[in-house]
């Protein structure tokens, strides 16, 4: 576990560039990391996924799955990887500041 | 009389039926489990159908053969489940069964009608799976007189069971196609909805140069929208398109239907379990092993195993009125067969991912970890035998439930 800093806060993360302590996170670290991921810019659209993922975690204490979301926050498979490209999950999950989600093993 | 149910008698209902047995006293408890198959499959076995190396006769052999006398069996589909009332329904003469322990072993199950186009034009023409008998072999018979070109590999999502499949099959198929001697007239290409070769980082990097070396193209991080009979490709909901002669396909994996019905499931019908101990997150005296669980290990026969031991003794616990103990720490023990009788060894956990190293295996072993080498092929190829005659009926096996650290490079 190492930390960085991030929109300058100081965080915790893992090998993989998690955040590993959701309390940490605030909005602004999460513009920072979208940038990284490659979104430039954060829509109503996508901060709609982002609440529904930090809601699903906190209940179930995991980042949820691709199916999760898209029956959890009601947005098709098409519109999740226009909104995260590539990997929406694993994305979604690392601009919320949750952990990688479980399903992939 | 009490009753301890367990539904689905494969891999790991099988093994809970045969070590229930020895641990509870038949005067106070009857031990039943239900299974809609007459048949077990070897389902590791079906990797090799389609290359001839296995036929149907090798992979399966009647249930009864690896269950206890004292342990009542029924051939029935399970209808639903009923956890709130301690019931389940059989579908043969709409039994009903009241349980005091119930044990959930109903697997995981390929469901490609998930994915639009798959199974509407070209199934079991020219697209195929091989986690089935029947899909399998189909292959078999298709490649006996396939004359080469574009045949894709694709995993549809994750999770899947065996994880390492895909790779095997892939790395069997440039085997079988050089063998044959058209290796330069087939274009390989994995197409995954994984950043790389496998999940891990170590190994996939290690997995994924194995890919290169054989001369196998890697598409990552695709994820298939759908199949356009039509036109002979696969389309990622990022509208890459892959071409295909041969689509060999690993479909959506769910949990069993019975579950899902029965509202007990997660989005893919997978029982929501504690991680560590294997009870279920709302029934005390529901317990789950297997690719049935949500738990975040890969869905194996070597990781039902060793579950095993943990599931008996937390439930033994439980009769008595004690804590469960958070055992279970997702060890998985895979034998990767590469082709030409090579194979590779991974072992690794919910915290350790696989690393490079010496598998120490007293009297077998031992075996390279995470590298190519001939004994591991053999190792593979022993699994059938120690599958059939130790694994199934819960016998001590040469290696612990815990994944332990010796001979790791960490
Ligand atoms: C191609 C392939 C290769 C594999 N290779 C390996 C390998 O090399 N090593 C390894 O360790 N593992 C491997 N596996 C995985 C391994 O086979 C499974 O993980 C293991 O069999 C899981 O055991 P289980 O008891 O959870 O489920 P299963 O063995 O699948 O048993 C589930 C049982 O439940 C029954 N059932 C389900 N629903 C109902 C219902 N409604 N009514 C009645 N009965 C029902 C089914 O009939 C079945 O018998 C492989 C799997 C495949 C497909």
């Amino acid at each position: 576990m190492t930390t960085r800093e991030i929109a300058g806060k100081t965080v915790e993360v893992n090998e993989e560039g998690f955040m590993t302590d959701p309390s940490q996170w605030d909005k602004e670290i999460a513009v920072e990391l979208a940038k990284e991921e490659g979104i430039p810019e954060l829509t109503p659209a996508h901060w709609k996924i982002i609440e529904f993922c930090r809601q699903s975690a906190a209940k179930t204490g995991a980042a949820p799955t691709l199916r999760n979301i898209t029956i959890g926050a009601g947005v098709s498979t098409k519109e999740l990887f226009a909104l995260f490209p590539k990997g929406p999950a694993k994305k979604v999950a690392r601009i919320s500041g949750l952990g990688k989600p479980e399903g992939c093993v | 009389m009490k009753t301890f149910l367990i539904l689905g008698a494969g891999t790991g209902g099988t093994m809970v039926a045969n070590k229930m047995a020895q641990h509870l006293d038949p005067r106070e408890w009857r031990i039943i489990i239900v299974d809609r198959d007459e048949n077990h499959y070897y389902q590791p076995g079906f990797l090799f159908i389609p290359f001839g190396i296995y036929s149907t006769a090798d992979v399966i052999k009647p249930k009864r053969n690896f269950l206890p006398p004292q342990v009542e069996v029924i051939f029935s589909d399970i209808e639903l489940i009923e956890p709130d009332e301690n019931r389940v329904r059989l579908v043969k003469g709409e039994r009903v069964i009241h349980y005091d322990y119930l044990v959930i072993a109903t697997g995981a199950h390929l469901k490609p009608e998930e994915t639009p186009g798959l199974v509407d034009g070209g199934w079991y023409k020219n697209i195929f799976d091989f986690y089935t008998l029947e899909g399998a072999s189909a292959l078999s018979r298709a490649f006996k007189f396939w004359k080469g070109g574009r045949m894709v590999v694709n995993v549809v999502e994750m999770p899947i069971k065996c994880p390492v499949a895909p790779l095997e099959f892939l790395f069997l198929a440039d085997w079988f196609f050089h063998e044959r001697g058209i290796r330069d007239k087939v274009d390989i290409t994995f197409a995954t909805p994984l950043p790389g070769a496998f999940t891990k980082p170590r190994a996939s990097s290690i997995l994924g140069n194995i890919l290169a070396e054989k001369n196998i193209h890697l598409e990552p991080e695709f994820n298939i929208m759908e199949v356009d009979n039509d036109k002979q490709v696969i389309r990622s909901y990022d509208e890459r398109e892959i071409e295909y002669d041969l689509l060999v396909t690993i479909p959506t994996n769910m949990g069993a239907d019975v579950i899902g019905r029965s509202g007990m499931g997660d989005e893919l019908q997978f029982v929501p379990v504690n991680k560590h101990t294997l009870q279920s997150n709302q029934w005390e005296n529901v317990w789950v092993i297997g690719d049935a669980s949500n738990a975040p290990a890969s869905k194996a026969g070597s990781v039902a195993h060793f579950m095993l031991d943990v599931l008996v003794e937390n439930i033994l616990r439980h009769m008595e009125g004690l804590e469960p103990q958070p055992k279970f720490d997702g060890h998985a023990n895979c034998f990767i067969e590469s082709g030409f009788e090579k194979g590779i060894l991974i072992d690794f956990n919910y915290e350790v991912e696989p690393l490079p190293g010496k598998f120490p295996l007293p009297g077998f072993g031992p075996f390279s970890l995470l590298k190519e080498s001939a004994v591991n092929h053999w190792g593979k190829m022993m699994f059938r035998w120690i599958y059939w005659n130790m694994l199934l009926k819960g016998e001590e096996m040469p290696f612990e439930s815990q994944m332990t650290m010796a001979g790791k490079w960490a």
